[in-house]
């Protein structure tokens, strides 16, 4: 037991005399370039059967990130000056494209998706040339960044039911959520991205942003978080955290939801798709929404009175 | 002999804070200078809420009241009374007229927050947490109140999206000894048992004063606070 101690003190000694002679070094080294802290943890990441190591991904960090997002991985990147929007600082941990509600972390799959689909009217490319373990490797380096990786576990990611058909019928209840739950009032009437907030709108780093302009892509427009139409559920479901767009996860129902998607592609004037289909098969006209209540006899009157709502 | 002692620690503490610890800190802030003039809002843009206003309304950063009072300033106990729980009740924080109400509120760590639109137009409710997490939700006319909670002590920015001139501020604490200083300027913090301690006094445009304070019995220990007002 004694001897143990004298270990212990000698050994607290010799560290301490070891770490003043280290830091003596240090203070004399010369600053030479840049020369970024090795990340504190050791994170992975598991998409599908690979797991990702942030220890593998440091080299392709520093050659293709970091240009924009930092060393620090911070957002202040040599480019940063240059770009808008900006790079998204990883310290913080928010992020646009995410399976999971506001507030919560993204999946490792989330990240690894928004890595290789890049990020549409913005200057992160599309990365596919990376190999799939290289995009996982940087999944795992970006946790490196904000302590909230070990905190917290990535949100659950929400449930997305099977999409109903596109009826002339959806794209008019559609309409009628847009109207209601006031997307205009950002994304303008027609979806323009003109409505009378916009030109107010600033993200969490008080940067002007814009709000997506749906009628301006033909056949190849992408949104943000992607391209498909449960990718369109997703974002207005979970929101961009860290921009304007707030989720609407608790104030519209999945079926709903189905309908604003189908309203949002017609909004894609040039782009050839089933709802702009059924649209022109209906006559290039969306017919005004009737609300379905339960049948009692006296809504059925109420209706018939009001000509069909709205 | 143990079922006693258990009666005794109840009593004391049930019945303890309300008899024994009168201690109280209270006070008034106040502000030297020329605070800078308060913007006019154009809300005719939603007129829903533009005619609820009889009187033009201003931007809220800077509210004082007669007397060179100043209002909304969060006076707490940053030191010497950590309050382990959060209180049973939720804090209410309105968006009515397109103004939040009340301008800042207070909650411990863990506290409910209720989130309520009184409006005939859609709010976002975006609190800019950096230390706790961000997060950004709809609330069109007639939705339930939204239920949430931060963990971490943080003075949070809080806005609309879509009216830009909403913003307003979440104090989370780790107290719930708190007072926000009305247009009189007046705090109080009571029940305070015999103890040292520090308040904070903080204007989320003129920063953060402390003080230190000793409470020896019952008694009323009186503060104020001055701040500075900014030239622009």
């Amino acid at each position: 037991m004694n001897d143990l101690k004298r270990v212990h003190f000698f050994s607290a000694i010799l560290t301490f005399v070891l770490a003043g002679f280290t830091l003596a070094q240090a203070q004399d080294a010369p600053d030479v370039g840049p020369h970024p802290p090795a990340p504190l943890k050791n994170m992975e990441s598991h998409i599908g059967n690979i797991t990702g190591h942030s220890k593998d991904a440091k080299g392709d960090y520093r050659r293709y990130c970091a240009g924009c997002h930092g060393d620090l991985g911070d957002g202040q990147g040599e480019n940063t000056p240059w770009l808008d929007p900006k790079p998204r600082n990883f310290t913080l941990a928010t992020f646009k494209c995410r399976s999971t509600l506001t507030g919560t972390l993204p999946t490792d799959e989330d990240l690894y998706n928004t890595i290789a689909r890049g990020l549409t009217n913005s200057n992160m490319p599309i990365w596919n040339t990376f190999t799939k373990e290289q995009r996982a490797n940087l999944v795992a380096y970006i946790k490196t960044f904000s302590p909230r990786w070990e905190k917290e576990k990535p949100g659950e990611p929400i449930k997305i039911p099977a999409e109903p058909p596109v009826t002339i019928e959806s794209i008019s209840h559609g309409k009628a959520l847009f109207t209601k739950l006031e997307c205009w009032k950002c994304h303008g009437p027609e979806g323009k991205g003109d409505g009378p907030s916009a030109s107010t709108l600033t993200d969490s780093q008080d940067n002007p942003i814009r709000p997506y302009n749906f009628a301006a892509g033909g056949d190849d427009s992408r949104f943000k978080c992607g391209s498909t139409n449960a990718d369109v559920y997703k974002i207005f479901i979970t929101g961009l955290d860290g921009t304007p767009m707030p989720s609407f996860a608790d104030v519209i129902q999945p079926n709903d939801a189905w309908d604003l998607v189908h309203f949002l592609r017609v909004l894609q004037v040039k782009r050839h798709s089933k709802e702009n289909d059924v649209l022109k098969a209906a006559g290039g006209r969306i017919p005004p929404y009737v609300e379905k209540q339960a049948e009692t006899p006296a809504n059925q009157l109420e209706n018939r009175a009001a000509g069909g709502g709205n | 002999m143990r079922i006693r002692k258990l009666y005794g620690a109840i009593l004391v503490s049930v019945v303890g804070p309300t008899l024994m610890f009168a201690g109280t800190i209270s006070g008034k802030v106040t502000y030297t200078g020329t605070p800078v003039k308060q913007k006019p809002i154009d809300m005719s843009k939603e007129p829903s809420c533009a005619k609820q206003h009889a009187t033009p309304v201003t931007t809220e950063t800077i509210v004082t009241g007669g007397n060179n009072t100043l209002e909304n300033v969060v006076v707490y106990i940053s030191a010497g009374a950590d309050d382990a729980n959060a209180p049973a009740q939720a804090v209410t924080f309105t968006q009515k007229g397109c103004q939040y109400i009340p301008h800042v509120i207070a909650l411990h760590t863990g506290q409910e927050l209720q989130v309520l639109n009184a409006d005939q137009t859609s709010h976002n409710i975006h609190p800019l947490a950096k230390v706790n997490r961000e997060w950004n939700k709809s609330q069109p006319p007639g939705s339930p109140a939204i239920q949430e909670k931060f963990d971490q002590p943080e003075f949070i920015s809080v806005k609309c999206n879509i009216h830009p001139w909403m913003h307003g501020w979440f104090a989370v604490l780790k107290t719930n000894h708190v007072s926000i200083s009305k247009d009189d300027g007046a705090f109080s913090l009571p029940d305070l048992p015999p103890g040292k301690y520090t308040i904070t006094a903080w204007h989320e445009d003129y920063g953060t004063q402390t003080q230190d304070v000793t409470i020896t019995g019952n008694e009323t220990k009186s503060i104020d606070f001055s701040f500075k007002a900014k030239a622009y």
